[in-house]
Parts: C-alpha cells; structure tokens; sequence
C-alpha cells in the first residue's frame, strides 16, 4: 500500500444538496420496529442506512452486519430552523449585512480621479512595478503623497493596486482612459484576508474586524432611499461644477436644510462613479445623482436594529421601536442573498460553505451503526438517545406538515415551529444554556451529538485520545520486603490470565511442549494458533491432544511466568518513573507485591492503592523496557538528580539502630542479620568481648558500622553530613566531622563506615547520598543491588531488635508537663497579654508597612510560634534518643519534631490564610468568650497536646483549621491536575536533538541548548556538570585540611 | 528617545539585544543547518527591538545571565 500525506483538511457545511445525495433514504417514519420483529421501511432503523442485526443485509451496499460501515440518510424539514451551533455567527451576519440587498455593510470602492496625461509607457511602467510621474501626480492632486518605497503590483484581472499605508488604492483601464479608485474599506479587506490566506495564516482576527465594521454601519450604501431632487434647469451648470470641485454648493446645503436633513459643517463631497457624488456628512452618507435634468438626493437604506434572544431567536426593530420575529425562513431569505464574492469577508468559501446552509431544511440522519440498539435481557429493544431525539424530530415534523395542510392557525404553527426548533436544537446539543435539556422517560437527560464529542469520556478525550487495553491487569497492592526492588509480585490467579505471544520454533519446541501440557495449570498457556492462523482455546479436554500436535510455525499464548518484564503503573502518571518495567515474580494471594523502597517513584502506599500490570507483548517492546524503563535504570531522579528509590520508614529506622553508637554484635549474631544477602566474608573482626557480660567467653564481635560496610563497595570513599547534623559550621560553630557528638558526620573510605550513623540522608529515597555515589560510580546494577541488600539488613536487623511506638511514648514527665505548663505556654499567654494591653493603651508601635493591629496580629503570632517551639524543646529533652518517636523524627525515617512536639507538649496557634482564627460571631470566635477579646485562647490558641486531648474550644479551633488543610488539598490537586494537562499538550513534542539543541516537531529551534548548558540532572552532580571539590578530594586523597 | 525617559536597555534584568550582521546570521544558520523561520521570534513591537530599531527579518542576538549556564546566548528573528 502506498502511504498518503494529509496536505491539509478542508472544513465546510453540507448543503441540502449534498445531504440529499449521501442520503440512502428519506425517513418518513418515526417508529423502528415492526410488529414482526424487523425494521419499519422508510423508519429510523432503516435496512438501508446500516445493519445492526447478525444476519441481516444492508439494503444499500448488500454488507453483512459488520461489513456494511453504514449510510445516512435524510429528514425532510416542514419548515426551516436554525442551526444552534452557528446561531451566533448567523447573529453576526444579519447584522453586518444589508437587511434588503444582502451585500456586506462595509463601503466599496469609489472614484479619485482620471490620471490625464497617461499613455502606453505609463501602462508599461506600471507592469513593471514602478509608479510613473504622472500617476504620482494625480495621487498628489488628490491629497495622497506617495512616498518613494511604495511599489505597484498587478492583479490577475488586469487592475494595479497600489498599497500606502492604511489605504489601498486601485488603479483601472477604462475606456481608454486610466482611472483612480480608492479601494474602499470592503476591497482592502478582502485583500488583505486573501494575503492572509497565501501565508497559510489565520484569518479568524481580519474576520473579526470585518463583524464590527460592519455591525457598526447604520446603513447600506449599495441600496438607495429616495430622499428628494432639486430641479436644476436653471443653476444646472453651476451646480454640477461646484461639485466636481469637491465643495458643497450653497443651494445644495440650504435645499438639504429645507427638507429637514442639515448638514454638518466638515461634510465632503466627491465624485462617484457615473454621474454620481457622495456627500459624507458627520454619520451619515448621501448620494447625488443627475437623471433627467434632476440631481436626485439619495441615501443609503437605513437598517434595523437586530436583538438576538438566545438560543435561536431573531428580533428585527424598526423605526418606530415595533419588534418583529425573524422567522428561520426570513434569515434564510437574507443569508441567501450575500453574494459569492463577499463571502470571503467572512472566512469562508461559498463554494464550500454558503452562509444559508447554516438554516437547516434537511436533516441528516446519522447511520444506525452510530446509533445501534441494545437488547435487554428481557428481550426489549432499547435504542440509542440519538435514535429518541431523532423520533422526537420526526413526529413534530409529520404534526408540524398535517396542521399546515389542514390550514391550522398562524398560532399553532409557530408554537410546532418553535418546537421542532427546541428538537432539532437538542438534538445536536443538549446542554444549551436557556434551553430545558431534552429527557428520557426516567428523567435522565439524554446524550445527544455534543455530549458524545465533548469532555473527558468524549469522542476525543475518551475513545481516541485514551482506550482500553487487553494484557493488562489491575489490583490491589501491597508491600514484600523480600523482593527485590525491580520486580514485582503477580497473584497467581492474574499470572494465568496474562500471555505471551512465543513463535514455536526449532529450539523452544521443546519448552512449548512442556508448556501446553500443563493444560491450565500455572505455567502453561491459554491458546495455541495453528499454522493456518487459526486460534485455539487450551481446555481441559484438548490440552493433550495440542501438546502432541505442536509443531514448529505455531504460537503458543503463553502464561507470564517468573522472570519475565511487564510494566507497571499507578495513576496518576504525573511523571515517567510513575511507569517502570518490573520482573514479575509469581505468588500465592490476590494482591501485587511490591518493595516498598520503589514506593516514592509511584507515589504509592499501601492503604488500598491499585496499580496497573501491562504485558509487553513484541520482542522490540521488551527490549526497550528492559533498557530504558526498568527499575534500576530509574533511581536517579530526572527532576533533581538525586535518587528517587531508596530506604523509607523501617529501612531507614533499621540501619539507624544497627549503625548508631557502637554495637557489638556476636558472629551468629552477625551471620542471623547478613543471612539474606550474599556475604562470604565477614572481614575481622573488631575485637573480642565477653559475652554475655560478667558470664560468657571472650569471643570476637563485629559493629554495627561493620556490618553496613560489608554491603558497601570495597573502594568507596564518600563523606557527608547526615540528617542529624545541626548546620554546625552555618551558625558559626566548628564542625567536629568524625567527633560529632550526634555522629551526624559520615566518612566511609575503602568501603568502611568509619563515623557516622547511616540515616535518610545516606539511604533515604529522595536524598540518599550512599545510593547517589554508587550509581555513579558503579552503575545501576551495583545501586540495584545496595539498595536491596541495604533493605534487607535493615529489615533483618529491626525484626531482631525490635522497634515499637505506643500511646505511652508521648509521656512526658511531671515535671516536663509544669514546665510546658507554666513556663512555656503561661508566659507566652502573658506576654500576649500584655501586648493586648499596649494595643489597647496605644502604647505599642506599629511595625514599617504595618497597620496596628496587623503589629499587634503579628507579634501574637511570633510570641505563641515561640511558646510552641519551647514546648517542643522541653519534650524533646524529656523524650532522649531512646523514644521510637523522637528516633524516627531524627532518622528522618518518618514524622518530625513537629508532630512530636503537638503530640506530646503543644498543638499551637491554629490559623486560617495565616491569620488567628477571627471568623464566627461578631467581635467573637465562639460564644464562650467576650466580645473583642484577643487573648490567645480567644483567637484559637490550642495548649493541650493531642496526648492530653483538646478542650472543646480547642477542639472546634482545630477542626477551623484542619478544614482549611483539606479544602486546600482538594483545590490543589484539581488545580495542578490540569495545569499539568496544559503543560503536557504544550511540550509534548519537543525533543533535544543530537546538536543538543531543543527543536519543536517542525525543527523549529526552542532553546539552543538543552537546560542552556546541556546538562541532563540525572547524569550531573546536583545541578552541575562537575562536582569539582569532590573531583579534588578524590585526586588529593580524602585527607582533612 | 523621549526626554527624561530612561532606557530599558540600561536597566538590570534586560538582557542585552545586538542586531546581527548578514554574515553572522549566515554563519548561525549554517551551524544549525536551519532557514531563518526556524529560529525563535521576537515580536518588532517588543520594547527593546523597537530601541535597537530592529526590523522585520532582523536576527538579534540575546545573551542573558542563565541559572544553569552562567552566561547564554540566544538568537531571535524579529518578526512584524
């Protein structure tokens, strides 16, 4: 087959002629089925407008159902009706035409002067391009100085145009003689929307000025309203030579003034096409004309204000303020006289597209492939909402045609007029703003054409943008540590439902046997195709028989089994790790099991998340999964170049326990933490101690530190500051590096943990420094590996120390609790106090920018942040090392000190947009306090812990709050949702070429180096090409200065 | 330039704008291998083009301080 290119896409609107012509029959009926059980001839489900029953065939192309892709066929409309989709364009053009001449309200071209002394080398100059003397003469005569650069070119009907500026000018040969016409504002249009067109731009912006220009004429210049003559026996002469000169004569303006039509002061005169002038006054336009020793005074037709009532309804006002309905025959009338050339002005082509078709007279029918059927269970034919509304049209269109016949009422036929418009509308939307939609008996309103394009479960958006798709599954998931991170655990029931596709060859014949076989058992396969191309169901019964036919040239639809690479997802897919090829690993259970170090890419948890499993179902597919999407290939980062998978949680808490202080750790104690991951060699060890203490042997130990050093490469060396550091060095302190007292300094060198305790900064997903340098400087397989060993020493080492936090870990001591009491929070409601007391007192001062109570809001919110911080201290005194909470805030494994702190010492200040609560009564929050009392209490400070529980002031002024965190969240997401939908179609297809520049799909330059200096995140240190002090420390050794 | 009014050229966050030779343009299009519809445009009634009396069809060459490069240039064809 020849490929075609698509050179461009014309848009149009069908005739009535043309939907006659596609039409496969009139529809007259407006029933489907018969009695018998078959399609109605001349009815909606016609037999020759598309089959939807098996058996049948299409009357029109002999199709069977299936094969026959469906006709259309037609309605023929009793009377006219408007178009809802282009009801406001019909607006526009009623109003920029000529109410009785049709023609576009904008004014024509019209006669500046003869150029005298022409001859043919004038002509042959103007050919050329260039603009002679003498026509630069009579330009000038006429107050047009034409200045140097201004060119001449000739049209294809043989007349010159000459562009100056805003005006157009058009130069022809007539009789003989050259003549000289302005363009006029309707000729410079549709000029400049042709120009518009060979540029292949949009025209839409002309068009629009074309409306107003149009819209604001008061009258039509091409029509002509007999006003008055002067009889000119006398005066004849005089008269017309005055005008000729371009000045008003005396007689004209006094004869104007008489018959009550006076003249503004600046009104102009000039001469018109034959034996014509045109006087144009402040608005308003007359004509001279000599006919029969008379000169005829003239003015344009006056045209009448239109009202558009939406949906579909036309209001001409006359003269006298009477309102008239335009019927759609009327606009019809009108639209059918603007003629072929003007149409133009409009943005459209006549030949494609005239302005009447936009008034229905035929209705196509959609074929009933578009619109099938269903079958209730019960037997009952239910048809499609397109079929109802198109019923609906048909009856009223069958009563509208009888009442008329039978000479009904002026009254009654416009009430069915107006209904079969109301049908005809709903039926092409049905979501009219003014329009009740149009309902299903049930009283759910019916989806119409508009409805089944439009939105998210569009045509568009829903079937053709996005579709569903077969090899995939979807399920709950849940965690398995025990997995590595880059594979992902399949129930076994969905593992037997997906296949793929394996040719039997020579070499896999074997294989395949073994596998068809098994019948249904797990890994065996569900259909075999045959050489002839024949697909076979794998059953219980024939499993056996295919097993011994099989043969080379078949393909067998085998399980997915272990090993094989499937991608897997979860929505919303905001980002490409949100996509990554897994190993699939069979289990036993109903759910997906997933390491919960791949977590952070997805963004999942396990709280009842659902993820999506798609099978790669061509070698090709496979192969690009397995480089580019797979898991490993992922964990750094693209947004910020650090890695995204990593420890979280107990994996974190985990290697905290195992690597902080120092440990000592016995060898089966060692080998009980190490026995998942493969370790031949425990190294020395660190010494030998007495175990257990007071009673045992000496025996050999090994730390904490050493054991994480086993799973770490023999040569790396990487120091940092972990999670616990202080910023020591930033407040002017000196940082003690390996004597930090928090052991927050990490030095590892040769592979060894030599201070330092392993927390989120070293392992963690989104910071994990350890991760960071392995990737680099091993590559993916070796981070693969750290982060699964790394996880399961971890989970290994907390199942054996054991790790809990309980309600009784946000105890705090007495004496703790007197002084949160009474030192923290007390004098901070003091200090509040007081501050109220200088406001009142005018005594306080109000801070630069700052009105006085906002001083006032604003140290009261400083004062109260305070007292919370100092809460927070206090527990976090009382609380040590030793509490899981406490631990796992410092770690970074999970929580914070802040939500330790509202746990057990203070829940704070309360606030809504950043201010203290204000909102409830007037002057008052809530009825339990005074009118204009701003103490804290009063404004929504909580004092109590979560531990201790909130008093019911506390309780609703935390709810206040909480409900402002939810409704933000909630207008966030949908927010951002679509922001990133309109980010997405914008950038979609820009790539970086291999010049490393950002081209568009037309290889339009975007950006002339990628990031402007080329450098992919995930393969740069943290935003720069180089890390340079790294690259020093490395060359010098890591010596400290 | 009006008087009393200051330039925008002189102030901080415009970056400098420098209207191209012919031979340079040439040079730049070669080295992308692009016609000059391809580049980037720039609007002639943009403020700076229209003080650097830039036409339609012009190239300007941009070189702006860049977060990640330090220093960038840029090319844009000035359009009506």
């Amino acid at each position: 087959m020849r490929t075609k290119r698509i050179k461009g896409i014309k848009f149009g609107l069908l005739s009535p002629k043309e939907i006659r012509k596609m039409s496969a029959a009139r529809i007259i009926t407006a029933d489907t089925y018969g009695e018998d059980g078959f399609p109605i001839e001349m009815g909606l489900v016609n037999q020759r407008i598309g089959v939807i029953d098996p058996g049948l065939r299409c009357k029109t192309c002999g199709g069977r159902m299936g094969e026959c892709p469906g006709h259309f066929g037609h309605i023929e409309l009793a009377a006219p009706v408007i178009h809802v989709g282009y009801a406001k364009l019909i607006y526009r053009m009623l109003n920029a035409t000529c109410r009785k001449c049709g023609r576009v309200l904008l004014e024509g071209e019209y006669f500046l002067c003869t150029v005298t002394d022409a001859d043919a080398e004038t002509e042959r100059e103007l050919n050329k391009g260039v603009i002679p003397e003498e026509l630069r003469d009579a330009f000038k005569t006429n107050d047009v100085p034409l200045s140097n650069d201004v060119g001449v070119t000739k049209e294809k009907n043989g007349e010159w145009v000459v562009v100056t500026g805003k005006n157009t000018f058009i130069i022809k040969k007539e009789d003989g003689e050259l003549n000289i016409y302005d363009a006029g504002e309707k000729r410079s249009f549709l000029r400049e929307i042709e120009l518009q067109r060979e540029k292949q731009t949009d025209v839409g912006e002309v068009v629009k000025r074309v409306f107003k220009e149009a819209s604001k004429k008061g009258v039509c210049t091409y029509c002509e309203d007999y006003l008055f003559s002067i009889n000119t026996e006398a005066a004849s002469a005089g008269l017309e030579n005055g005008l000729n000169e371009g000045v008003i004569p005396e007689k004209l303006k006094k004869t104007f003034a008489r018959e009550g039509r006076p003249l503004s002061k600046n009104a102009t005169i000039r001469k018109g096409i034959d034996n014509r002038w045109v006087i144009t006054g402040k608005d308003k336009t007359y004509k001279v004309k000599k006919e029969e020793e008379k000169l005829n005074v003239y003015c344009g037709l006056p045209q009448r204000v239109i009202k558009y009532d939406k949906p579909t309804t036309y209001v001409e006002i006359d003269e006298e303020e009477r309102e008239r309905r335009l019927m759609p025959t009327d606009v019809r009338e009108r639209l059918e006289r603007i003629p072929d050339e003007e149409i133009a002005l409009f943005g459209m082509r006549a030949k494609d597209a005239r302005p009447e078709w936009m008034v229905l007279t035929v209705l196509p029918v959609p074929p009933v492939t578009a619109r099938p059927s269903i079958t209730l269970e019960s037997g009952q034919r239910s048809e499609d909402d397109l079929t109802h509304k198109l019923v609906d049209i048909i009856r009223i269109n069958q009563r509208f045609m009888e009442n008329r016949d039978a000479g009904a009422p002026q009254l009654i036929i416009e009430d069915l007029w107006e209904l079969l418009q109301y049908h005809v509308s709903t039926y092409f939307d049905n979501e009219i703003a003014g329009l009740p939609p149009a309902r299903h008996r049930s009283g759910r309103p019916l989806k119409t054409m508009s409805q089944r394009l439009k939105g998210k479960e569009g045509r568009f958006r829903g079937s053709l943008s996005g579709k569903r798709v077969n090899f995939s599954a979807r399920t709950v998931i849940s965690p398995d540590p025990d997995i590595d991170i880059d594979e992902v655990g399949v129930p076994e029931e969905i593992a037997k439902e997906l296949t793929i596709g394996v040719n039997v060859t020579e070499r896999n014949l074997v294989r395949m046997k073994e596998i068809v076989m098994k019948g249904r058992e797990h890994p065996g396969a569900n259909y075999v195709r045959r050489t002839d191309g024949k697909k076979v169901k794998i059953t219980e019964s024939n499993y056996e028989a295919l097993g011994e036919e099989i043969d080379v040239g078949w393909k067998v639809e085998r399980h997915i089994g272990d090993g094989d690479i499937v991608l897997f997802n979860r929505q919303p897919s905001l980002h490409r790790v949100s996509l990554m090829a897994h190993y699939v690993r069979v289990m036993p259970g109903k759910t997906f099991r997933l390491n919960p170090a791949v977590c952070p890419p997805y963004n999942a948890d396990y709280d009842g998340d659902e993820m999506n499993l798609h099978v790669l179902q061509t070698e090709e597919a496979r192969a690009e999964a397995k480089i580019l999407m797979a898991v490993k290939c992922n964990i750094i980062s693209p947004r910020f170049g650090r890695p995204i998978i990593g420890g979280i949680h107990d994996y974190i808490t985990g290697l905290f326990l195992l690597t902080h202080g120092e440990k000592r750790f016995e060898k089966e104690e060692v080998l009980e933490v190490l026995r998942k991951i493969d370790i031949n060699d425990l190294g020395e060890s660190a010494g030998t101690f007495v175990s257990p203490p007071g009673i045992g042997m000496e025996v050999p130990y090994w730390t904490g530190k050493q054991i994480f050093s086993m799973i770490l490469p023999k040569e790396l060396d990487l120091q940092f500051r972990g999670k616990m550091c202080e910023k020591c060095i930033e407040r002017g302190l000196v940082c003690e590096k390996e004597k930090c007292p928090r052991e927050a300094y990490v030095i590892i060198k040769k592979g060894e943990v030599i201070s330092g305790v392993i927390d989120e900064m070293a392992i963690g997903s989104f910071k994990g420094r350890i991760i960071d340098r392995i990737f680099r400087q091993y590559g993916e397989e070796a981070a693969k590996r750290f982060i699964n060993d790394a996880s399961r020493i971890a989970i290994n080492y907390i199942l054996q120390a054991g790790f809990s936090f309980g309600i009784s870990d946000e105890d705090i001591p007495s004496e703790g609790k007197r002084q949160i009491r009474e030192e923290a929070v007390r004098e901070a409601e003091e200090k509040v106090d007081e501050l109220i007391k200088a406001y009142e007192a005018e005594e306080l001062e109000a801070l630069p920018g700052r009105t006085l109570e906002e001083t006032l809001e604003l140290l009261i919110m400083q004062e109260l942040g305070r007292a919370r911080d100092a809460a927070g201290k206090i527990a976090e005194r009382d609380l040590g090392m030793e509490n899981a909470a406490v631990l796992m805030a410092k770690s970074g494994a999970r929580g914070s000190m802040l939500n330790l702190t509202q746990m057990a010492a203070c829940v704070g200040q309360q606030s809504v947009r950043g201010e203290r609560i204000r909102r409830g009564y007037q002057g008052r929050t809530l009825p339990h306090f005074k009118p204009g009392d701003r103490s804290a209490n009063a404004r929504g400070f909580v004092k109590s812990s979560f531990k201790d529980g909130l008093s019911p002031t506390e309780y609703f002024f935390h709810a206040v709050g909480g409900r402002e965190a939810l409704v933000d969240t909630a207008v966030r997401t949908s927010q951002s949702g679509y922001f990133q939908r309109r980010l997405v179609n914008a950038l979609q297809d820009l790539e970086v070429k291999n010049d490393e520049t950002v081209r568009e799909i037309r290889d339009t330059i975007v950006q002339f180096k990628y990031g402007e200096d080329s450098v992919d995140p995930s393969k740069g240190e943290y935003g720069k090409v180089v890390d340079i002090d790294e690259i020093i420390r490395e060359v010098i050794g890591t010596e400290e200065r | 330039m009006k008087k009393g009014k200051v330039s925008i050229r002189e102030h901080g966050l415009v970056p400098k704008h420098e209207i191209m030779e012919g031979g340079e343009v040439k040079e730049l299009l070669e080295k992308y291998k692009i016609k000059k519809e391809q580049l980037p445009k720039i609007k002639s009634s943009d403020p700076v083009i229209k003080e650097i009396k830039a036409v339609m069809g012009d190239v300007v060459k941009i070189k702006r301080r860049s977060r990640t490069a330090g220093k960038f240039i840029s090319y844009r064809l000035v359009i009506e």
